[in-house]
């Protein structure tokens, strides 16, 4: 499915990797590691397609992405850093909207049904400025709920999290493998997935 | 869970900024409110003589919307860079120019339109006629969305500058000249007697070349500074 060959990337003078080669298929997940600086996040932009690679190929379903464009971001869900919620808006208007960006019209009642099995009960009217950095995170996690994208691109998805949210990743995690959806992600935390071959792409 | 129509996206982002704005009222209401003082300062300053005031009344008004209209382009695109909707903009399966027409849309609804319906207001102050104000209100129906649209692709250019806001209105303004020009032209030639029709329907055609070309140079921008 996603397929990349002899990828290099730099920011600024400094090359970050070259000649990197791997493909994931259905069902399959894989970890970036690496040092801080070595372009763990910027592989991840580049494979969203905010950056341009230096050299090499980035193909998915046998075409390129550069050709596929708004067809490609259809497939894929990119958490980063910035959790890409407003300080005004409430958890529920923070999800609708955000899924809404990602090309899904959400009724009140299933975002109100991922909050809270996120863990936000009682917290979904409330303005996102009185959120905790933990519960903001999680509103912005919610939408991994309510997504329908194949491939999750995810970087640090777990900071800011407490144990429980974050086994609550691991199970959103196997649940989206176990349906034939791929992730690829960064932690620098222990992240379990059962019964699934973990497999990692070390950056040096 | 339903798949949103490039429509439904548009409609998406224009209720979001606008929902936006009036959570952080204020700074719409710093706009308005300079936008009031420029031209007040104006007959002020100048004097109560009447003719003098009439004839400079058009490019007082239409100067001050000008600049007016710099103060908050600024935050066009600011706050969505920095807490990263921009990315998931990008990553929107419609296209940017289409979002980006969204958010050219509802600036102009929190930022333009307001100083439309502030003008007649200020227009007494300078004793224009009643049909110099109708005119007035027209051309500037016609012009504050381009200054919008112009000013977009500034914003989008000078994201993540440090600075960026001098530098976002030396971008800018020189382009607005031509608006300024047949905006201003067309107030006057009311008052000289000549036809308007010249003046409103070339700011009418920039307006339709601004809708067509503005969000699509504006999203290539973006992608630029989001490199």
């Amino acid at each position: 499915m996603l397929e990349v060959s002899n990828l290099a990337c730099s920011r600024g003078d400094h090359r970050l990797f070259s000649g990197l080669n791997f493909h994931l298929h259905l069902g399959q997940i894989m970890q970036v590691q690496g040092v801080n600086g070595s372009g763990k996040t910027s592989l991840l932009r580049t494979l969203c397609g905010f950056l341009m690679p230096d050299e090499g190929e980035i193909v998915w379903r046998g075409e390129r992405i550069r050709e596929l464009g708004e067809d490609y971001h259809d497939e894929i869900l990119y958490l980063g850093h910035l959790n890409a919620i407003k300080d005004e808006l409430s958890a529920l208007e923070n999800l609708r909207i955000s899924a809404g960006l990602s090309g899904i019209e959400l009724e009140e009642k299933e975002a109100v049904t991922a909050l809270r099995r996120m863990g936000l009960r009682g917290r979904e009217m409330l303005p996102t400025k009185v959120l905790s950095q933990g519960q903001r995170r999680r509103v912005a996690l919610a939408r991994l709920l309510v997504s329908d994208a194949k491939l999750w691109i995810l970087d640090e998805p777990l900071s800011a999290l407490d144990v429980g949210a974050v086994a609550l990743i691991q199970e959103l995690i196997a649940e989206h493998l176990a349906q034939q959806g791929m992730v690829i992600f960064t932690t620098h935390q222990p992240l379990h997935v059962a019964g699934m071959e973990m497999r990692t792409l070390s950056l040096s | 869970m339903k798949k949103s129509t490039m429509l439904g996206l548009l409609v998406l982002v224009i209720r979001r900024d606008l929902v936006l704005a009036m959570r952080r009222r204020a700074d719409v209401l710093t706009t308005l409110i300079f936008f009031v003082m420029v031209v007040s300062l104006f007959p002020m300053g100048v004097g109560p003589e009447m003719d003098m005031l009439r004839k400079m009344a058009a490019g007082v008004l239409w100067v001050a919307a000008l600049l007016a209209s710099m103060l908050s382009l600024g935050r066009l695109f600011s706050a969505d860079y920095l807490d990263g909707t921009l990315e998931q903009m990008m990553l929107a399966p419609q296209s940017l120019s289409m979002l980006v027409l969204g958010k050219m849309a509802a600036h102009w609804m929190s930022s333009g339109l307001p100083l439309v319906l502030m003008a007649p207001v200020l227009g007494l102050q300078f004793d224009m006629s009643v049909r110099a104000l109708g005119v007035l209100i027209v051309s500037l129906l016609l012009g504050t969305p381009i200054l919008s649209m112009v000013g977009a692709i500034g914003a989008a250019l000078t994201l993540g500058l440090r600075g960026g806001g001098v530098l976002l209105s030396l971008l800018v303004l020189p382009l607005c000249i031509p608006v300024l020009i047949f905006g201003t032209g067309a107030v006057e030639a009311v008052s000289s007697g000549l036809s308007i029709a010249s003046h409103l329907s070339l700011l009418g055609a920039l307006l339709v070349l601004a809708l067509v070309f503005t969000p699509w140079v504006t999203a290539q921008a973006l992608r630029i500074s989001m490199e």
